[in-house]
């Protein structure tokens, strides 16, 4: 919502955030991002929510820009929010899918990003199953790179969307503790999300079966629970993961309602937790596996807040990187 | 650095703009003002409350745009300090608006704050007050309201500081870099 007369106690008026200058061309992961920089992009997404409530929802700054989204992985919404987000700020979008794609036919990554550079491309939005994929991209190429997710290793606009979301929920989020749910050891959701929060002084628990939770977690400051139950009523938000189907064929999962009885969230569970709590998940969610349709839908969830701010947080991404390039 | 008005001057220059624009505000329909962050948006804060208590009962609405999407400098910029959001919660349509900047100079960032206000609406009228007139425009922009003229030679800049931001009222030259 547009507010006028803003007050000092604005997150955009944080001390010291006058002062700071965005120079980085690529967002690859939030590992390399400092602190300061995390609070730069969430409270330039601040400034841009305002945007999507005029009645022409559009502004120039990327006008002439051309934004390429390469999915070499499949993806709806992000996909659609980073489509959305760089046509309110006018840019031309290019979409590239690996299905169909000379990608069938054998070129290798780097030849596909060169070619489409070859058109004149400023910004490339990357998606791929491989970790690592969006930087070696980043360091070859003069265009910028956005990462939209490779492999397990981040997803750093769904981190920043998230941390964004409990900004704006809770006020803060230094001194929050934030239990992160479900298949730790697959998600780069769950690395961003960890990563961000402890650069921001938030704490956070990872919770899930032992399968599912690498032991080096720990090396990014955050502890492990092992039951949902015994975190409840300690956590100001919890947010859970989605459970990729594909992973059950694996020995990680006994059963769908094993994993549903120890570490879904429902009515019952919420009680235990405190009144304020906040629920996320990042989407789509298995309605009745990590949360019940009333937890969903109830008010402490915010999962489609996470939606409209995912849209803010891309459009200070693309903006700042725009703007970046050394 | 040079000290161009102190305190009670910058104080006269604002009285002066602020007369020359009362006898212009129009007796009826929807009044907005709004200001350019960031002195501008100071300074259109004071003209609303002087408004307020000249014009008892009457509605002023009250505006801040930033412009730093709308800059024609844009893509030359090396670096991106913080942008900060555009606040207008009303209807500009039909209105006589008001658009006040503190130092009028290349009438650049005019150009780009009349391209922004044209994206929330069609105002019936836009007239543009500034504290500081100093020259050297590089589009055809000129001010309705002008509190005090400066001349500057066209490597400095002109400086407006306000209390609410600086903790000092004066107008400077200064240097740049």
């Amino acid at each position: 919502m547009a507010r006028k007369a803003s007050s000092s106690s604005t997150p955009t008026e944080a001390p010291g955030a006058r002062g700071f200058l965005w120079t980085r061309k690529d967002l690859v992961g939030l590992d390399e991002l400092s602190g300061e920089e995390i609070a730069h992009v969430l409270d330039t997404a601040e400034s841009f929510r305002e945007v999507s409530t005029r009645s022409i929802k559009k502004v120039p700054a990327l006008r002439g820009k051309v934004v390429a989204m390469l999915f070499f992985e499949d993806s709806t919404r992000t996909r659609m929010s980073f489509e959305l987000a760089a046509s309110r700020m006018s840019a031309d979008t290019l979409l590239f899918t690996s299905k169909g794609s000379s990608v069938a036919k054998g070129e290798t990554t780097l030849d596909t990003v060169r070619n489409v550079e070859a058109m004149g491309v400023d910004i490339f939005v990357i998606r791929h199953g491989q970790s690592g994929a969006p930087h070696m991209v980043a360091r070859r190429i003069a265009a910028s790179v956005v990462n939209a997710g490779d492999g397990s290793h981040e997803h750093p606009t769904q981190g920043l969307l998230d941390i964004f979301t409990i900004r704006r929920r809770l006020g803060r989020v230094a001194g929050l503790k934030v239990a992160i749910v479900g298949d730790i050891a697959h998600s780069r959701v769950a690395r961003s999300n960890i990563l961000g929060l402890r650069k921001l002084g938030a704490e956070v628990v990872v919770v899930g079966p032992p399968t599912l939770v690498p032991a080096a977690v720990t090396a990014m400051g955050c502890s492990v629970s092992h039951s949902l139950d015994e975190v409840l009523a300690e956590v100001d938000v919890i947010n859970m993961l989605r459970i990729q189907f594909e992973r059950f064929s694996s020995n990680l999962f006994p059963s769908v309602r094993e994993y549903s009885r120890l570490y879904g969230m429902n009515a019952e569970r919420l009680a235990r937790c405190r009144r304020d709590v906040l629920i996320m998940h990042p989407g789509p969610i298995n309605r009745g596996v990590e949360l019940t349709s009333d937890v969903a839908d109830g008010p402490n969830s915010c999962i489609l807040q996470q939606v409209t701010n995912g849209l803010a947080i891309r459009m200070a991404v693309l903006y700042l990187v725009s703007q970046g390039r050394q | 650095m040079k000290k161009v008005l102190n305190a009670q001057e910058t104080g006269r220059a604002l009285d002066r703009l602020y007369e020359l624009l009362r006898a212009r505000v129009p007796k009826e329909g929807p009044l907005a003002v709004v200001g350019i962050r960031t002195r501008g948006e100071t300074l259109a804060g004071r003209i609303v409350a002087r408004l307020e208590a000249d014009l008892p009962g009457r509605q002023v609405h009250h505006g801040v745009l930033d412009i730093t999407f709308y800059r024609d400098d844009l893509s030359r910029r090396r670096g991106a300090p913080l942008v900060r959001a555009t606040e207008i919660d009303f209807d500009i349509d039909d209105a006589w608006l008001l658009l006040v900047d503190d130092v009028l100079h290349t009438g650049r960032s005019v150009r780009a704050a009349l391209d922004a206000l044209h994206d929330f609406g069609r105002p019936r009228v836009i007239r543009l007050a500034a504290l500081i007139d100093r020259g050297g425009r590089e589009l055809p922009i000129a001010a309705d309201f002008v509190g005090r003229k400066v001349s500057a030679p066209a490597g400095k800049r002109v400086q407006v500081r306000l209390k609410e931001n600086d903790g000092e009222e004066g107008v400077f030259i200064i240097d740049t870099h």
